[in-house]
């Protein structure tokens, strides 16, 4: 197209095409991501506590409810992805074909994956009331809790876990014509920050010291491999094309700067870093501030990304 | 294989819209929608303007996004001419197609399925034109196989300088530009 000062389409539509995408796909990406850091972390939990018997030290994470928790926080992701979809009746079309090069295809096969294994992390760790009235529940958790079984069983809670973490960014990296999304970093930086939230969340609840330690240090490691790879993505995007630039100025002094650079970067990731790395070196005690704040930064991302990512366009339109 | 593709002379076209209302016609496309419109682009400086008047729609790419995003198979190449549709039926209103194209060439239709510009597929297996190319009053626009040197499009192609939308989107435009 000629270079052009002004440019005037008669296509109604496209004003209307800037945000196809609203909160619903946000949600449901902090929402999957957030599952994802869940399944990781009681996975290996489970695989690292080896022949433990249950109720040992280091076994609470493994029992501490986190599929549940991460059950509830799918299924409402899942209702949101559902409220997004245009022709309602039709959404069981996905699961008459598998399409190899779409990762919303994917996605929906890994939901497949996914929900048992969230099912059986519920299944296994009933509570011990529940466990003594049925004796078939009683033998399913000691089969489970076996130690040639539950590395294993974390295994695969794992690999669910890190699948749904990392097509959740695929699924936007996939679509070219959005400049902001061309970034194959898009796919680890949503799983890092997926498991940071899981992190957060479960040292949040955890009610064990010594767990809440081991689980701030690695929340921490998981920020600050975060902060690299937002770094990392902005250089990629700004190193590339004109399109690709223009794209990452969206989010270097364009209309969604303020909202990204504080409220991802400077509230959702250095300060609960400052914060808990003061826990850490037990300057103050343990707050739920950060935690906090570290779920709402990834809430925020997802965000800022689905809805500066539309905005990001080759055309001049 | 044929290609199908579209020539467009923007020396002759006067921007008259007449292909968007013959679109709106033949396809029966909802108020406030459109499979094709009209852009003006003006470049330069007061007063050595230049106004270039392009009609527009999907380009059919031969590497279409929307369809390799599209999850349930809905977006497909059609088995003849590499006409990309969509099939309404199995369309669960993703909108992933309409996000991925560079040229906005898709909108949600009030029903739920995603639509778009079809060549007319319906008039062209008839042996017919596409409506919008039929009705151009000025015949600026050109349609036919990319694929044989011989068509009318691929000798116009040819013999003029031309240019496609966002060549550097990667998704191979099939509607061309003569300058």
């Amino acid at each position: 197209m000629t270079p052009s000062h002004e440019l005037v389409s008669t296509a109604h539509h496209h004003v209307a095409a800037a945000h196809v995408w609203g909160w619903e796909i946000a949600i449901y990406l902090f929402l999957g991501g957030f599952t994802a850091g869940l399944l990781v972390l009681s996975g290996a939990a489970r695989w690292r506590t080896g022949d433990a018997p249950r109720g040992a030290p280091g076994f609470a994470l493994a029992s501490s409810g986190l599929p549940a928790v991460g059950l509830a926080a799918l299924s409402l992701g899942m209702l949101a992805l559902l409220l997004d979809l245009a022709h309602k009746p039709y959404v069981w079309r996905l699961y008459l074909t598998v399409q190899p090069r779409s990762p919303m295809s994917w996605g929906a096969w890994i939901l497949i994956l996914v929900y048992p294994v969230l099912l059986a992390g519920v299944a296994l760790d009933p509570p011990a009331a529940l466990r003594a009235r049925i004796p078939a529940l009683a033998r399913l958790v000691r089969w489970a809790d076996d130690a040639r079984v539950r590395p294993g069983l974390g295994a695969i809670s794992i690999a669910a876990g890190v699948a749904l973490g990392i097509y959740t960014g695929i699924l936007l990296s996939s679509l070219g014509a959005r400049p902001l999304w061309s970034s194959g970093l898009l796919g680890p930086l949503f799983l890092v920050s997926g498991l940071s939230t899981g992190a957060a969340f479960a040292h949040l609840c955890s009610p064990v010291a010594a767990e809440r330690a081991r689980l701030l240090r690695l929340d921490n490691l998981l920020i600050a491999v975060e902060l690299g790879l937002i770094a990392l993505y902005l250089i990629g995007l700004g190193s590339a094309s004109a399109a690709h630039a223009s794209a990452a100025r969206l989010l270097l002094g364009g209309p969604y700067t303020a909202v990204f650079w504080v409220g991802v970067v400077l509230l959702g990731l250095m300060l609960p870093l400052a914060i808990q790395t003061l826990t850490t070196a037990r300057r103050i005690a343990h707050t739920p501030i950060a935690p906090v704040l570290v779920l709402l930064g990834g809430l925020v991302l997802r965000f800022v990304l689905v809805f500066a990512g539309q905005a990001s366009q080759w055309s001049p339109l | 294989m044929t290609r199908l593709g579209m020539v467009i002379d923007t020396r002759r076209c006067v921007g008259c819209q007449d292909c968007v209302v013959a679109c709106k016609t033949e396809n029966r496309t909802p108020v406030g929608y459109h499979r094709d419109w009209i852009t003006y682009a003006t470049a330069g400086r007061f007063p050595t303007l230049t106004l270039t008047i392009q009609s527009e729609r999907c380009n059919h790419c031969d590497d279409p996004p929307c369809v390799s995003c599209c999850p349930t198979g809905a977006s497909h190449v059609h088995r003849w001419g590499g006409v990309v549709l969509i099939d309404h039926d199995a369309c669960i209103g993703c909108k992933a197609c309409v996000v991925s194209c560079p040229y906005d060439a898709r909108y949600i239709h009030p029903d739920g399925y995603a639509d778009k510009c079809t060549f007319c597929i319906h008039r062209v297996e008839r042996g017919q034109e596409p409506a919008c190319v039929a009705v151009c009053p000025t015949r600026c626009m050109h349609f036919g196989d990319l694929d044989d040197p011989e068509s009318e499009v691929s000798r116009l192609l040819a013999s003029r300088r031309h240019h496609a939308n966002l060549p550097e989107a990667g998704t191979g435009p099939r509607i061309f530009y003569l300058e």
